[in-house]
């Protein structure tokens, strides 16, 4: 059984650890923050100037002044902080965040990332993908395994224009958690009922598989 | 104290022509200059080179000066919600220069700084480090990415004071503080106007010497792109 959106969320909260600063993605990464463990304490960080990422707001909270890097309006919590774009980036690029958790298109066994455009479709732009893989000291994607026609995601080496090079560690996808290693995907865990063929046909790029690959707990 | 309180918008833009190179601030639409860009709307000038994170949508923010075709060049790094630029884009009409986030902040504050280049990792490896310099240091490959500066920056503060001083409130500060440093000419306007000394000298966010005019802005529409909200 594949895992939905929520089950992969839920799988990448186990990757936060107390203390952490953490930047969350737009899509699965923002349903991460709903599976953080009581007792883990993180720092969430929004791109466009904000540290300690709260709750959206009731009704009668909403400010236009406070959103969040989707533009949804959000609130602070105590111990938020506020800032610049170049000190937002600065703390990103100088790599004082601990954690990037972001989706992905396509991802090669180097630990390439592909996510920000596909010729011939409208460009929308990278927004702070590009910095934010370039220098990020940990980073985990959720991602599908394979595309609607069931091509893999997972490449030997990425086809869409790349975001960063080198730069992917982890990767939780509907069917498997991955380690990107040298010399590919090593598999760590797979999805209830999913077998290793399943997941090595699902997979382009090269897959290490070493003894016996535990269950996902969902 | 120097005053540089000028008006309204309309004496704010004196100066402003077709061609020229702009600096407005904002994420999405928080922190826009809202009152800034009716003015330029009036003042229908065109040709105009127009750096900011994103692109207004299609009936607020820059995508009103999109309607009216006066925007030549956009700088921006994301660009996502605007059917008119897409169409303007895809015809050929507007030209776009795709930046990483922070490289375009950091490109602007730069600009200000009086610091010609510098080298960030971001894009590094893709198309955006086209026909860049790239260089090693400590084993990483770095970009080399030059500053940005403007005709005019456009920025737009919570309060301000007669001498040009600044306080953002929120995520409304986004882009703003760096291009207020970056404007040959900048243009304040603020939804809160004070004599000089009302405002604690501790809590300044942008430094009056930065400011060449400020005003006060008529009215403030602040629209929210994605109301999102909790039950109480």
């Amino acid at each position: 059984m594949a895992l939905d959106k929520n089950q992969i969320a839920k799988r990448i909260s186990k990757e936060v650890k107390n203390g952490m600063y953490v930047n969350l993605g737009i899509g699965i990464p923002t349903l991460v923050a709903n599976y953080i463990p009581e007792g883990i304490e993180v720092v969430l960080q929004s791109e466009n100037g904000l540290l300690g990422m709260g709750p959206f707001p009731t009704e009668d909270q909403v400010d236009a002044d406070m959103i969040n890097a989707g533009k949804q309006t959000i609130t602070t919590l105590p111990g938020s902080s506020i800032f610049s774009s170049a000190d937002s980036f600065g703390m990103i690029r100088g790599e004082h965040v601990d954690l990037t958790i972001l989706g992905a298109m396509e991802v090669s066994e180097d630990g390439d990332i592909a996510n920000w455009k596909i010729p011939g479709k409208m460009v929308k732009g990278m927004g702070g993908a590009m910095d934010l893989v370039a220098s990020a000291k940990n980073i985990i994607v959720a991602m599908q395994h394979t595309a609607r026609d069931g091509s893999s995601k997972l490449l030997k080496e990425c086809c869409l224009p790349i975001t960063g090079l080198k730069c992917v560690r982890k990767i939780v996808t509907d069917l498997a958690v991955l380690e990107v290693v040298d010399g590919g995907f090593k598999l760590l865990e797979r999805a209830p009922s999913v077998s290793v063929e399943d997941i090595k046909a699902a997979t382009e790029g090269n897959l290490i598989v070493e003894g016996e690959i535990p269950e996902i707990e969902v | 104290m120097i005053n540089k309180t000028v008006k309204n918008a309309q004496e704010a833009l004196q100066g402003v022509q077709d061609g020229m190179t702009f600096m407005l601030g904002g994420f999405g639409l928080c922190g826009i200059p809202e009152n800034s860009i009716q003015e330029l709307l009036r003042l229908g000038v065109k040709d105009l080179t127009c750096i900011s994170n994103n692109a207004g949508v299609d009936d607020f923010g820059i995508g009103l000066l999109l309607q009216k075709r006066q925007v030549k060049k956009m700088i921006s790094s994301y660009v996502g919600e605007n059917a008119e630029f897409e169409r303007q884009l895809l015809s050929g009409e507007l030209e776009v220069e795709l930046l990483p986030q922070g490289t375009l902040a950091e490109r602007i504050r730069a600009g200000g700084a009086g610091i010609p280049a510098f080298f960030t990792p971001a894009g590094y490896g893709t198309e955006v480090g086209e026909g860049k310099e790239s260089r090693e240091f400590n084993g990483k490959m770095y970009l080399m990415e030059e500053w940005l500066k403007a005709d005019f920056a456009f920025v737009k503060a919570w309060k301000g004071d007669t001498a040009g001083n600044l306080i953002y409130k929120g995520t409304a500060r986004n882009f703003n503080p760096m291009m207020a440093t970056a404007g040959k000419i900048t243009v304040a306007e603020v939804e809160e106007l004070v004599p000089a000394g009302e405002l604690d000298p501790n809590m300044i966010h942008t430094p009056g010497i930065y400011v060449q005019r400020i005003f006060q802005g008529e009215k403030y529409e602040k629209r929210i792109e994605q109301r999102t909200v909790r039950q109480a």
